[in-house]
């Protein structure tokens, strides 16, 4: 498996297009399946996924392989392009961003680690009962709050909230590497 | 800060997914800032968000997008952080909140409701409400429910309710199955980030009747 996490920091500290190509041909067709599955039309994920690969450019020194893989730092690049263009507000966020740090800290041993549980975590998420894969997917991919998905699937609020509950516990387990 | 009440999972992946109300996001992003547990919280479920992401198939990309956007890297401006943690000192409006109410607590134009209640509405797109509440010391809120879910975010002073005891950056994350009635701490008054994504159930006939005047 590739070291996508290693890839961004190095691109990041030498500036290499080339690793950049690497980076835009693995995650752009992946940002714009997320996108896509949103709601929006093909023209405005195509638009939203080059701004969401721009941004990688942009703010790759900003990106902290000690807090998150890349994929996830991508998820949440393309998460906040689609809310601001489907909002007038910007999606009100604390910053993940590194603080003041060198780019020599920033290679990190525990990257590898965290790409296994990335893969593992893939599985899990597979292995889910259907209704707890169900509204992780609504949360997810159509962008439903809790209310929205008791409506949908005629259940009470608290319904949809443990279910979430039960899911995540198990994601998270997987990926401290206790499952 | 020492925070003991926090944002329940199920909100956090609603917040990490992009699938709150803008208002309820303003609450939350505005707790993480304080609240170093949540925080790390958030990493954990943004993790997987990243390997949702990672297991998508694949839709088309042009050649050409690759070829314009490489042109494009060298006219890039690099981005500079932006600061998304709020220091400890008193008064201070946490980052998340301030492009909407600015950044000392002490000067705000707050908008008088009833003795010893004033509030300022937070403009907020979408369902429900996002408000700025300020309570006098000793004063008791009106007992209701929810039909949805309501945050609130403490950001001066206590209160006590049916669960427990709220202080500074504390934040109450409850649901349909809670009626409650905060009742404000004697030695100060408090400020409260209150956000629902629906309007809330007063239990008693006064409140009903405040109901269209407090907006809740």
């Amino acid at each position: 498996m590739e070291d996508w996490t290693g890839t961004l920091v190095k691109m990041a500290s030498t500036q290499d297009k080339s690793l950049y190509v690497l980076l835009y041909r693995h995650f752009a067709p992946k940002v714009k399946a997320y996108i896509t599955r949103l709601g929006v039309s093909e023209a405005t994920a195509d638009e939203l996924t080059q701004e969401t690969m721009l941004n990688m450019w942009r703010k790759a020194h900003l990106f902290d392989p000690a807090k998150a893989a890349a994929s996830t730092w991508l998820f949440t690049l393309a998460r906040n392009q689609s809310i601001d263009w489907m909002r007038r507000q910007k999606y009100p966020e604390y910053s993940l961003d590194r603080m003041e740090k060198s780019l020599e800290e920033a290679s990190d041993p525990d990257t590898a680690e965290k790409h296994v549980s990335s893969y593992r975590m893939t599985q899990v998420i597979n292995q889910l009962p259907e209704n707890q894969a169900q509204v992780i997917y609504m949360s997810f991919f159509e962008g439903r709050s809790h209310a929205e998905i008791a409506d949908r699937l005629m259940i009470p609020l608290g319904s949809v909230k443990s279910r979430i509950r039960l899911a995540v516990e198990k994601l998270k387990l997987t990926l401290r590497g206790e499952a | 800060m020492k925070i003991n009440h926090h944002l329940d999972e199920s909100t956090l992946v609603s917040y990490v997914a992009g699938s709150l109300s803008q208002g309820m996001a303003l609450v939350v992003a505005t707790h993480i800032s304080l609240c170093e547990k949540c925080r790390e919280s958030v990493i954990e479920t943004e993790a997987i968000g990243g390997a949702l992401l990672e297991q998508m198939d694949s839709s088309e990309i042009s050649d050409t997008s690759l070829e314009t956007i490489l042109s494009q890297l060298d006219e890039e401006p690099i981005a500079e952080p932006e600061k998304g943690v709020t220091d400890e000192s008193d008064g201070l409006v946490p980052p998340p909140l301030r492009s909407y109410i600015g950044e000392s607590l002490d000067s705000i134009n707050w908008r008088r409701l009833a003795p010893g209640f004033a509030y300022v509405d937070i403009f907020t797109e979408g369902a429900g409400v996002c408000r700025l509440l300020k309570v006098s010391p000793g004063k008791s809120i009106l007992p209701h429910g929810h039909r949805g879910s309501e945050l609130t975010l403490l950001l001066r002073g206590s209160f006590s309710d049916e669960i427990g005891r709220f202080a500074q950056g504390d934040i109450a994350d409850l649901d349909d199955q809670v009626e409650h009635q905060p009742l404000v701490d004697k030695d100060q008054g408090c400020i409260c980030l209150v956000a629902t994504d629906s309007p809330l159930r007063f239990t008693t006939l006064l409140g009903k009747l405040l109901q269209p005047v407090t907006g809740f």
